[in-house]
């Protein structure tokens, strides 16, 4: 079977269709209206940004939950609500993002798991040597049969995730951010895979948001955002600009420089400087700093910038080039394997969180669910996480100051309901984060880790954080931001920052900065030679 | 009283409201089984306990020793630790406590000698509570195995001293205390005449305040529930979640340990091998009924004590097996009630805007 | 002290201790944390008891044994698969709750609060070594039949799957609360099985006979690292001591208490990592969310 060509599309019967499919979780939905259609023998690209619907919507085709509203439909068949059970019979395999695999057991067990052979009863593995031995041989996926996937390098483990799909007779493969964590000959490794799949027969949909791998691979591409469908395009006649642009939306006109709507591509000219003061002393100096993650790679490779007070940086970049390693770094947790972080002049390198604190850093986790709130804490005592030693005397908490600082802030960050007791579990995204910023920018600081500040926040929320974050900056603050959200960066920065693969591929101020130059780095197409 | 509060107090409220239906239930069950009517028995197991001096004075005893082992573990969960070592911890304590109370001269004061019997019954309880935390923190070896293991070594580590060095002859105890014995409640209320009833209660509610204020009035307090509630954002608000840990540990045993003069200074005037008789694993009971809250804890307490004597008191009429039959039944079910009941919840609650 | 006769006596003290742990094995390696052994091995001594009481037989005795510890294991897999009680707290209860529950039928049954009337173990014919006891063969027999179970079975390979990584195991279709069930419904039969063994040795039942070998199998499981044979090992070796302290009792050359302290302490030792890393399964212990 050869691929269809782009003008027999139509014809053909869709492999996958999805329409009108809902999915709340709570208050969050997850997916609204959204919608798939992928034909047999290509491979589809379904892209967009984290909290996008992507993975939810994916779920959902492979049974692992079943949807509110809309249907399901695979090779023409209504199949909405199926279990895995039925979507692995029906020949779908997805291969997550979170590798499921069992790391005590072999390759040979974890791929014959819940199909295992016997022989008189017993579990033949024997014969599931062979079979895996056989399976790898005929697909080019080279695995050892015989080892615990526990010794696996992060290819050989995603291989053996392929296999598994493939040994339960899988014809439609779904692939969640397959690339994330491979080393780029890994990489070219598994593109190398995947078309000689798609050219067997196979229909592949690949979850992903790096934009060269959809341009390379992909014959069709959707994009989601916000839960919802927003386009599907052909990738020959696409560009990456537009995918970006798709993806993160051109009715947020509400990332102005000075507060006034834009339009997609334009900015404003220049902001009035801030006037930095006469003695120059770097708010935050980072030097070559260094940052080894779990597989012993360097996550962040040597990363050198400085901020004054009264500026902000702001890093753009897909997720998972070492932004957060990086941010975790600076805050104190996280360790260091080189290199040197000062502020104001003082090394705190080897300091810990409290001493960060007190020599003036502020930080905005990125999560604010695990690190940035305990959510079954009150938003009172929640207002005093970092800084509960200085309201307590002697060891005692000072229960009056405690409720001051609970009133002051809830009313100038307009916390909403505004009861200090309530748990901060029972609060909106948009709220729980202005407690965390009311916390971190409510008292005096030298330098703020913002990172993704306005993540999962709605939109009167979202203004409001911004005005903070330029009040600070007026007020000779240091701010280093951190956005997967593009326009983000663009409207607050002074500089801009790719982090790409541990480094910074450039940084640039912003009047010279455009969505499509900054793509490129960002995708790694475009380097520059100093950082 | 907004609707968050009164959801965190069905939270809260709602398994030990468990405990007490399934108690009737099944006491219910097991007493018809013996022929005999739930009423009159229920009736026969109030008047045993609250209903007069002496019966409540041996339930005010054996709450007491609970409330301390309800409070060591109950310390424990707050910061997301299992002490399953409180039977341990409390025997030791207890020994300890005798130990100084047989070194100190009847000269001394009863003001000194008390306090520092009960110093030595913390010391003791906190050391065994050590060792755990210690492993824990060090090895990141799992406190609830170390605890059971280490049960059964200190308990046999006493048997032994006791058997071989300190005995009094045809006993397993030591010789009566020469210092450091605390008052019985019937030296100042006569009708508790009898009863083992003493003013290590007093003792008791003062630990179980000192404990509430710990928790929630102190800032190591909100540091140690924080990292028992979310360890990540603990350390982000810079605690050291080992450091929290080993201290909690630690103090958990010294509560269960300073539970021991309950016994020895107060009851008995000497240590016993074996004295403990369970109340260290009963205190995890006590803990769970009571949601880990010093107030909880100490109705909880009161709870498993009238449960106890008024096992003694039906006894006429059905064993008091059915008494520890009913111990086990309403643990499991208050288990199996406190995550239904925070899922229920949970999904009921919505946050105040999408 | 003979070697033959060492041997034998080690033997027969470590036949409780063989079914038990092979029990908490079973159960801990398909994610639930097991320290019910104790109750599930008094129920299945008292269960026995009965059995062999009104029926005469002990082979009825073991049978019953045998439904004493399912009934207990099932309480305890609902509690804690079902209902996603805390593991600790249900094995502690379950054996709070099988003291009671037996004392309160032996008094029902036997009028009594500390034994049972005598009851027929298996005939004694032989030899007075007690080799022709089929529960002892049992018990010797149960670790490597566990093995084989555990690693060349597909129940095996599942409940290892589903202690180690049960996402993955549902991912693939296996039901997860289902091989759980069936794990600790055989930790509960096994583990009876120890004290039936006990019961029928001893030709009665006795309050509390268990004396706290469900923890010493507990040491063994975790001495032995969650692996049949070499929880078998430790047994051996926990039996060995205990066998060597009664053997040279009277020697006063170490104190019986310390003696017993051994399978504790070396437990300790073992989960301080200083002979080598004791992990457990991965997903032992986490049903909570």
């Amino acid at each position: 079977m050869t691929a269809p060509t782009a003008t027999a599309t139509d014809r053909a019967q869709p492999a996958i269709r999805m329409q009108g499919i809902d999915k709340s979780f709570g208050p969050v939905r997850a997916n609204r209206g959204a919608s798939l259609e992928v034909i047999p023998g290509e491979i589809h690209a379904l892209v967009g940004e984290n909290g996008a619907g992507k993975s939810t919507l994916m779920r959902i085709l492979g049974g692992l939950m079943k949807p509110d509203r809309g249907k399901l439909e695979v090779n023409g068949r209504d199949v909405t609500g199926w279990s895995t059970n039925d979507a692995i019979a029906a020949g779908i395999g997805v291969v997550h993002q979170h590798f499921m695999l069992v790391p005590t057991l072999t390759v040979a067990e974890n791929i014959v798991l819940g199909q295992e052979p016997v022989k008189t009863g017993m579990f033949d593995y024997e014969r599931a040597v062979a079979e895996v031995q056989a399976l790898s041989k005929e697909t080019g996926l080279a695995v050892s049969a015989d080892r615990k996937v526990s010794e696996l390098s992060v290819g050989e483990a995603q291989r053996v995730e392929i296999l598994k799909t493939l040994f339960r007779g899988a014809k439609i493969l779904v692939l969640d951010e397959p690339t994330a964590v491979l080393s780029p000959p890994e990489v070219k490794e598994l593109w190398t895979v995947l078309r000689r799949l798609r050219d067997a027969g196979g229909t592949i949909v690949l979850i992903t948001h790096r934009l060269d791998e959809v341009m390379n691979l992909s014959d069709t591409i959707t994009v989601m955002r916000g839960g919802e469908t927003i386009e599907r395009i052909k990738t020959a006649t696409t560009s990456p600009a537009e995918i970006a642009r798709a993806m993160v939306g051109r009715d947020v006109n509400l990332m102005s420089r000075q507060g006034e709507p834009l339009g997609v591509g334009e900015h404003s000219t220049a902001p009035e400087a801030v006037p930095i003061s006469s003695d120059y002393s770097a708010a935050l100096e980072v030097t070559d700093l260094v940052v080894t993650g779990s597989q012993h790679t360097r996550v962040v490779d040597g990363v050198t910038f400085v901020i004054q007070p009264g500026e902000i940086l702001g890093i753009a970049g897909v997720e998972g080039n070492g932004q957060t390693e990086l941010i975790e770094a600076i805050a104190g947790l996280r360790k260091t394997e080189s290199g040197s972080i000062r502020i104001s002049g003082h090394v705190i390198t080897d300091k810990d969180v409290s001493e960060r604190r007190s020599a003036g850093l502020a930080h905005i986790p990125e999560d604010r669910h695990r690190r940035g709130l305990i959510l079954d804490y009150s938003i009172a005592d929640n207002l005093l996480l970092g800084r509960q030693d200085t309201f307590a005397s002697r060891g005692v908490l000072d229960t009056d100051r405690i409720d001051e600082n609970a009133s002051t802030q809830i009313k100038s960050f307009d916390i909403r309901p505004p009861s200090a007791l309530l748990p901060a579990r029972a609060l909106s995204g948009g709220n729980q984060q202005k407690v965390v910023i009311a916390r971190e920018m409510g008292h005096d600081f030298t330098v703020l880790l913002a990172s993704q500040p306005t993540r999962g926040v709605d939109v009167g929320a979202i203004e409001f954080i911004h005005e903070r974050l330029r009040a600070a900056r007026a007020d000779h603050k240091a701010i280093l931001l951190v956005s997967a959200e593009l326009n983000e960066v663009l409207a607050l920065a002074d500089r801009v920052a790719v982090m790409y693969r541990g480094k910074f591929a450039v940084v640039m101020p912003v009047a010279e900065a455009t969505e499509e130059t900054l793509g490129e780095y960002m995708i790694g197409t475009r380097k520059e030679s100093a950082a | 009283m907004t609707s968050r509060f009164r959801e965190q107090m069905e939270e809260a409220l709602f398994p030990p409201f468990v405990a007490l239906l399934v108690a009737l239930i099944f006491g219910d069950l097991l007493i018809l089984s013996y022929g005999q009517s739930p009423a009159s028995v229920y009736r026969l197991l109030l008047e045993g306990t609250w209903g007069n001096a002496y019966g409540f004075g041996q339930v005010l005893y054996k709450a007491t020793t609970l409330a301390f082992t309800g409070l060591a573990v109950s310390l424990g969960i707050r910061a997301g630790l299992f002490n399953v070592g409180a039977e341990s911890q409390l025997a030791a304590g207890g020994f300890l406590a005798a130990l100084v109370g047989l070194g100190l001269s009847p000269a001394v004061p009863g003001v000194i000698g008390v306090p520092l019997c009960m110093l030595a019954a913390a010391l003791g309880g906190g050391i065994v509570g050590a060792i755990p935390a210690f492993l824990r923190v060090k090895f990141g070896a799992h406190e609830v195995i170390v605890t059971i293991m280490l049960n059964f070594v200190v308990l046999a580590f006493l048997n032994w001293i006791i058997a071989n060095h300190l005995h009094v002859p045809e006993t397993l105890h030591t010789p009566e205390i020469h210092n450091g014995a605390i008052p019985r409640l019937s030296q100042f209320i006569p009708a508790f005449h009898g009863s083992a009833a003493n003013l290590t209660i007093l003792i008791a509610l003062l630990a179980a305040a000192g404990v509430w204020f710990l928790l929630f009035r102190t800032r190591r307090g909100y540091e140690l529930r924080a990292v028992g509630l979310q360890p990540d954002a603990a350390e982000y608000g810079g605690v050291s979640v080992g450091g929290v840990w080993f201290r909690a540990l630690t103090l958990s045993g010294a509560i269960a340990g300073l539970g021991g003069i309950n016994y020895v200074l107060g009851y008995k005037h000497y240590y016993e091998d074996q004295f403990a008789g369970g109340s260290g694993f009963l205190g995890i009971a006590v803990a769970l009924v009571g949601r880990n809250h010093p107030i909880g804890v100490i109705l909880a307490a009161l709870f498993f004590a009238t449960l106890s004597q008024g096992g003694l008191a039906i006894h006429a009429f059905v064993p008091k097996q059915m008494v520890e039959v009913l111990q086990g039944v309403v643990i499991i079910a208050v288990a199996m009630s406190v995550p239904e009941v925070r899922r229920a919840l949970r999904q009921a609650r919505r946050p105040a805007s999408a | 002290m003979n070697p033959i006769s060492f041997l034998t006596q080690m033997l027969r003290i470590s036949v409780p201790y063989l079914f038990a742990a092979s029990g908490g094995v079973i159960a801990e390696r398909a994610g639930i944390i097991s320290l019910a052994l104790e109750g599930f091995m008094l129920t299945g001594a008292f269960s026995a008891t009965l059995g062999a009481y009104y029926s005469g037989s002990p082979w009825i005795g073991v049978l019953c044994g045998i439904l004493g510890g399912l009934v207990f294991g099932m309480i305890h897999a609902v509690a804690t698969i079902r209902y996603r009680a805390d593991q600790v707290v249900v094995g502690i209860a379950i054996n709070l709750l099988a003291v009671g529950v037996t004392r309160f039928f032996l008094k029902l049954a036997f009028a009594s609060s500390s034994n049972s009337p005598r009851i027929n173990g298996f005939p004694a014919k032989l030899s007075a070594h007690g080799f022709d006891n089929p529960l002892l063969w049992m018990g010797l027999l149960v670790a490597p039949v566990l093995a084989f179970l555990l690693y060349r079975t597909r129940f095996g390979l599942r409940a290892r799957a589903v202690g180690e990584h049960p996402d993955a195991a549902e991912s693939v279709g296996i039901p997860v609360a289902r091989v759980r069930y069936a794990a600790v419904a055989l930790s509960g039969m096994l583990a009876a099985l120890g004290g039936v063994y006990l019961a029928l040795d001893q030709h009665q039942f006795t309050d509390q006979m268990t004396a706290g070998r469900g923890f010493i199998a507990v040491a063994a499981v975790i001495f032995g690292r969650w692996d049949p044979l070499r929880a078998a090992l430790a047994c051996l070796l926990f039996a060995a001591a205990e066998t060597l302290q009664i053997q040279l009792q009277g020697n006063h050359i170490i104190p019986s208490q310390f003696v017993e302290m051994i399978p504790y302490v070396l437990t300790i030792v073992a989960l301080a990592g200083v002979v080598g890393k004791a992990t457990p399964p991965a997903a032992l212990g986490k049903t909570e969310h």
